[in-house]
């Protein structure tokens, strides 16, 4: 990857804007380029490509509707694109909107997925399964992890996530804030090397939003590879290395967040931007 | 509440006191009412009994000598009755998980089987169903004694009011179940097998129960081709003699305490399972 003139806005490479940490010369984690999606004859996504380098945290902005969340879905193919094709980590997945997949394309789907850890707006922790079983069931079950590595990790990720007391509890016992950070804990037990965050905290009562957004942050910081859909601004411009803004399903602005958020190029990110800080949002909250 | 000081907090205490006896006291008048509600209730029940029991013993006399000679030979047929409502509920759960499958495959061939199997034997009487099997059956050849008739009528009956539960129990788990499994890199058949499964089960197992105590009453019908059940022998011991006010009064009973000992069993089977997720009431 070495900068030419003529590439799209999505394809700068981030050692070239100033003061990232991501090593010049390092290949893209995840690439996912010319994604179209159709609901029905509603156009959703109209050529939107997107490229993460490893370390990079990225956070796609847009009013509700723009088509973030499905951008999101369509990376890990919860959403099949109607076109376009997604690299995550060396395996490339291009839509297949016509036919069924094979059972060899069925499996490394499977492979692109559990590489690609998954956050939801609400949880969806499994709640017949303890704390516990929510993270150990898929080492187990894809990876065919032994059972003790398995707990040994997961309870490894409790801790991380400041939740070891509540191993035993049951999803429905915790408090949404509680379940969010599970389900962080639930993703990276299958050590995956991009986090999908799909507004983790939109379902949160506001006094919860910050134990999860302090979760997130500390992974940022740690180096790990996201690319989240949020609302929330002041995370954006803290642990953010660029953002993605989305408008009628088009990336209208990328770039670092003091250039996206505090001083945007495009009209329709200002406008909205504008709005959020009027509103006193989040958005308008210092960051050091 | 500004009070600071000594008179405006006495003041306060006064004023919370007063309504702390009648907080009591709407709690004493409470439970008086919803007691006697339970009093009136039963009291009915009782009445309504009573004035059965009393319009058996006035209007024909029970003739006790024949209940006794024949209570036994009656009560033969409970554990044929258990049996073949076992036996079919065990073959309508297999059916039915077969059927759910089925109706839910994205393959449109065993989707119409279930389909056609459903609609025709919800379509149909069930008393026709057992009669079909036993009598026009051996027309094709196909010639089943009485006992296994009845379970197969039985099991392909149920299974099939089961199977549209068993589907809608699959569909009832939220979508984003899967999609958090998917997710997760697992297969379609370990994410139906570890997490659609279990929280189906669960929602399936009141309606399952439910079925269990229709299928006791309804296996009734397979007195019909003369299954030695319990209906049949009740009939059996009562109609030669003239005696089917005594016999058939006591299958009424047996058949209504079954009825009652399981329903107690599965809201008890009940209570455990929601024993063990609690939590969702409790958050």
């Amino acid at each position: 990857m070495t900068p030419t003139a003529a590439r799209a806005p999505h394809e700068v490479h981030p050692a070239e804007i100033p003061g990232r940490l991501v090593k010049p010369g390092s290949e893209p984690i995840l690439r996912a380029s010319g994604i179209e999606k159709f609901f029905g004859t509603h156009h959703v996504l109209r050529g939107c490509s997107m490229t993460v380098f490893p370390g990079e945290t990225v956070t796609i902005l847009g009013r509700s509707g723009s088509g973030k969340s499905t951008f999101l879905r369509c990376l890990n193919f919860l959403e099949e694109p109607s076109a376009g094709t997604v690299d995550i980590a060396g395996i490339t997945i291009a839509a297949e909107p016509l036919r069924s997949r094979s059972r060899d394309d069925l499996a490394r789907l499977r492979q692109l997925r559990a590489r690609a850890g998954m956050v939801f707006q609400e949880f969806n922790l499994f709640p017949h399964r303890s704390v516990l079983g929510n993270l150990i069931e898929a080492p187990i079950h894809v990876k065919g992890e032994p059972h003790a590595q398995a707990v040994e990790r997961a309870e490894s990720y409790l801790e991380r996530v400041g939740l070891i007391d509540k191993r035993n509890e049951y999803p429905a016992r915790l408090s949404g804030g509680q379940r969010q950070r599970v389900a962080i804990a639930r993703a990276l037990t299958m050590e995956p090397e991009v986090l999908l965050f799909d507004e983790p905290t939109s379902a949160l009562d506001p006094s919860l939003v910050g134990e999860v957004l302090k979760v997130m942050e500390s992974l940022a910081h740690e180096g790990r590879t996201m690319v989240v859909v949020t609302h929330e601004m002041a995370f954006a411009k803290e642990a953010a290395d660029r953002v993605y803004f989305m408008e009628e399903g088009r990336f209208v602005e990328i770039g670092p967040p003091e250039q996206v958020i505090d001083n945007p190029q495009d009209d329709l990110t200002r406008q909205f931007l504008s709005r959020f800080l009027r509103a006193g949002e989040r958005a308008a909250a210092p960051t050091a | 509440m500004t009070g600071q000081g000594g008179a405006p907090i006495i003041a306060r205490s006064n004023y919370l006191l007063q309504y702390e006896r009648l907080a009591e006291e709407i709690l004493v008048a409470d439970r008086a009412r919803s007691r006697s509600w339970r009093i009136r209730f039963f009291i009915t029940w009782m009445v309504i009994v009573a004035g059965l029991v009393a319009f058996v013993f006035l209007t024909i006399k029970l003739d006790a000598v024949f209940i006794n000679k024949w209570i036994p030979f009656i009560l033969t047929g409970v554990p044929v009755t258990l049996f073949v409502s076992g036996a079919a509920i065990a073959l309508a759960i297999v059916l039915a998980t077969l059927g759910a499958l089925a109706r839910i495959s994205s393959n449109p061939i065993p989707n119409a089987i279930a389909s056609f199997y459903v609609s025709f034997f919800r379509g149909t009487p069930l008393l026709l169903q057992i009669l079909f099997i036993y009598l026009a059956l051996p027309q094709a050849g196909i010639v089943i004694p009485e006992l296994p008739t009845g379970i197969l009528a039985l099991g392909l009956n149920y299974g099939a009011y089961m199977t549209e539960i068993f589907r809608a129990g699959i569909q009832a788990v939220p979508p984003g179940q899967r999609e958090a499994a998917q997710s997760l890199g697992m297969s379609d058949r370990t994410t139906f097998r570890r997490i659609i499964v279990p929280q189906a089960f669960r929602i399936v197992t009141p309606a399952i129960g439910n079925d269990f105590v229709a299928m006791l009453k309804d296996s009734s019908l397979i007195s019909a081709i003369a299954v030695q059940e319990l209906l049949w022998r009740a009939q059996a011991a009562g109609r030669p003699t003239l005696q089917s006010m005594q016999t058939l009064l006591i299958a009424a009973l047996v058949y209504w305490t079954m009825t009652i000992l399981f329903s107690f069993g599965q809201s008890r089977l009940e209570r455990r399972m929601a024993a063990g997720d609690r939590a969702v009431a409790r958050r």
